[in-house]
């Protein structure tokens, strides 16, 4: 990357920068408007209480506890392409992790406020520590979100130390009221050899660990079904599961997310089509190993044809949520798949569709696994119904719009690309230059 | 707790001193008193007993009254079955009715999975929810294998005795935004009543009994519960699932054993 380019990449990283631009504030009113929505709605729940939900003595987990599994699922995604990218060390990611890492952790902000919400009692949510039983998988999940939270807000702040005098640069002296609050986040960073070693090290710390603490959170949330003993959620795949499916969701969001900010930030210089293929084969591995473990809980389970088993599996196959399931089995997986790989125009635009697919099929996915798993007749004959009320309809909605309403106002403080890392990256690959011509010229028989 | 002793309570008094008398002359077992001012929490010789109940299914017409009843003494709007009459059609395509307590688990499920030990057992082996600690997550619902627990999504209705403070022996009033479930009445149990269910049961087909004794009684008749389980051929609903449930029940009206 020559100098020219570097101050092109700059300038887009930071170009949201203190923007405030019409099309900014109108997609911060909207937003805004939108979670506005789901608060009132919550607030509404939390003076009528969870009576006003469509929740019922059958069906008693609903939306709330699809979308706690479904955003946290996302928010791993976007630690795990991160966390991946930077052990592989592939030189391409300098562009990616700051979305991936900023998408992880708004979308965890997000899935960790529903356990709350779903709670008959939230008021009673700071006691849980007080008589905290550990032989629940309530409290595994209690404990293992909130460490998750800290590493993943770890794993966003470590990398973005270098870069925040890049936006405190960007800002110049127009905010009188940021410079201090940069100054401090900023940890006294000066780039010298020590603070970059220190960086490098910690970086690569959380990068290793975020790994197995997200796999811990899935395995958890996991467990919650797992451990019961009903039909469709009695199983020992569960777990591995839960944790590719958050996987695959989670880089169809970033896919998501990567290519609608590279559109509006303009960032189609440096985040290229070459992103979204190798990107796309990310998805398409996880995704085929979604399809092999899926099938492989379905034969297993549906081969025995067991009394408790028989009936989700029949429901949901060609029963009441077949229409659910084959959209998401094919419209949801299938599908998005060839068509984020297949050769051919417009792999961007592919890719993007191929990832709002699969998003939208694993939000489908996990309605598929709690919400038959709580309608079975348990008891004979004793199907639940469910349907949500304009309340969980409108927190769903409200908390989605979150997300983005996060990562825009996010962008609009720090750099949307990585500017240290990019120089980092550039640094390695020209320094390892001259080294890999040594060792090819003195290379012997390999 | 004074309570009126209605022509059932006397009759089932009298008749379980009279009857069991005999019994235990004969087979030298103490009977239990199920009458009020006899305190029942212990045997005899003082041992805490183990609640338990036997249904005879060959006895239940699905009247509900059990289910009016409870939810009469608990004060529980209609859509609260502590104890569900379940129509269960076999496989012969016979309707025979299955009225389901909590089964009061001695491996219970929903105990295991509760964060904050809102659920717990009694020394009697009932087990109870702790309303005041309940943090409403629903996760026993999703474990309890019979549908057994229900939650409070809605303010209860008004008590009857509101200066009353509920507790888990007597959760009346229900609390909003906690579970509750069948409680096997322990506080009517304690002064020597029947549960209100078996009480009110038109057909005698529930009996409450003591595994600890070795007694059950429906209110008129008292038997030996083990002798009783075995000679009628008792199962328990989903033993595989090792809950090991304290309610035993006694088909009836032919159909096959492996099908309930």
């Amino acid at each position: 990357m020559d100098s020219l380019t570097r101050k092109r990449y700059v300038e887009r990283a930071v170009w949201p920068i203190g923007r405030g631009d019409r099309n900014f504030w109108i997609s911060v009113g909207v937003l805004s408007a939108m979670v506005a929505a789901g608060l009132f709605a919550w607030i509404y729940q939390l003076v009528n209480g969870l009576g006003v939900t469509g929740l019922n003595q059958k069906v008693s987990w609903g939306f709330y506890i699809i979308n706690c599994v479904f955003f946290i699922g996302i928010s791993y995604g976007g630690a795990m392409t991160s966390a991946i990218l930077r052990l592989t060390n592939a030189k391409w990611r300098a562009p990616l992790t700051r979305i991936a890492e900023a998408t992880a952790v708004a979308a965890l902000v997000v899935g960790a406020v529903y356990p709350i919400i779903d709670l008959g009692r939230p008021d009673r949510f700071l006691t849980i520590p007080l008589y905290a039983q550990f032989g629940s998988p309530i409290i595994w999940d209690v404990v293992a979100i909130s460490t998750y939270i800290v590493a993943s807000f770890v794993f966003l702040y470590l990398p973005l130390v270098p870069d925040v005098a890049v936006a405190s640069a960007a800002l110049g002296g127009r905010s009188r009221f940021l410079a201090p609050i940069y100054r401090i986040l900023s940890l006294g960073w000066r780039g010298t050899p020590a603070q970059e070693r220190a960086l490098k090290r910690g970086i690569g710390i959380m990068a290793i660990l975020i790994i197995p603490l997200a796999v811990s959170v899935h395995s958890v949330l996991a467990l919650l079904f797992a451990v019961t003993a009903r039909g469709g959620w009695h199983s020992t795949i569960f777990a591995p599961l839960f944790v590719l499916a958050a996987m695959l969701s989670g880089v169809a969001a970033v896919i998501l997310v990567v290519t609608a900010l590279r559109k509006v930030y303009g960032l189609q210089e440096f985040i290229t089509a070459r992103h979204f293929r190798y990107l796309s084969y990310l998805l398409v591995a996880l995704g085929i190993g979604y399809l092999y473990f899926m099938i492989s809980e379905y034969v297993t389970e549906g081969y025995l044809l067991d009394a408790s088993t028989t009936p989700v599996l029949e429901a949901i196959f060609t029963g009441a949520y077949a229409p659910a399931f084959w959209a998401f089995s094919i419209g949801g997986l299938v599908f998005p798949l060839v068509l984020a790989v297949a050769p051919g125009r417009f792999p961007i635009a592919r890719a993007g569709v191929a990832s709002m697919l699969v998003v939208a099929g694993m939000w489908l996915k996990r309605f598929l696994i709690v919400v038959p798993g709580m309608a079975e007749p348990i008891m004979p004959w004793d199907w639940g119904r469910y349907s949500p009320t304009w309340v969980e309809v409108t927190i769903t909605i409200g908390s989605a719009a979150a997300i983005p309403l996060i990562l825009v106002v996010f962008f609009r403080f720090f750099p949307v690309m990585s500017v240290h890392e990019m120089d980092e990256v550039e640094g390695a690959e020209e320094q390892a230059r001259p080294q890999l011509q040594i060792a090819y010229a003195g290379g012997g028989d390999d | 707790m004074a309570q009126p002793v209605s022509r059932r309570q006397l009759l089932a008094g009298v008749g379980t001193l009279g009857a069991s008398a005999a019994v235990a002359a004969a087979t030298g077992m103490s009977p239990i008193h199920f009458q009020a001012a006899a305190k029942s929490e212990q045997t005899p010789d003082a041992k805490p007993r183990q609640w338990a109940m036997v249904i005879d299914l060959r006895k239940c017409d699905g009247c509900k009254k059990c289910t009016d009843a409870c939810q009469t003494e608990h004060e529980l709007p209609k859509s609260f079955e502590w104890i569900k009459v379940f129509q269960v059609e076999d496989k012969q395509g016979r309707v025979y009715n299955m009225p389901r307590p909590c089964f009061q688990c001695e491996n219970a499920p929903c105990l295991k999975v509760c964060p904050v030990a809102a659920t717990f057992r009694a020394q009697d082996g009932v087990v109870l929810v702790d309303q005041d600690k309940c943090i409403g997550c629903r996760m026993c619902m999703a474990a309890c294998p019979y549908g057994a627990r229900y939650f409070n999504y809605n303010e209860p209705p008004k008590p009857a005795h509101p200066f009353e403070r509920p507790t888990p022996e007597h959760p009346v009033p229900q609390q909003k935004g906690t579970v509750g479930k069948c409680m096997f009445c322990v506080h009517r149990t304690v002064d020597g009543q029947l549960p209100a269910c078996v009480e009110a049961c038109a057909m005698e087909a529930l009996y409450i009994g003591d595994l600890v004794e070795d007694v059950a009684t429906n209110g008129r008749e008292t038997v030996r519960l083990s002798q009783f389980i075995k000679e009628n051929d008792a199962f328990r609903y989903k033993e595989d699932l090792s809950t090991g449930p304290r309610v035993y029940y006694i088909a009836g009206h032919g159909q096959l054993l492996d099908d309930v």
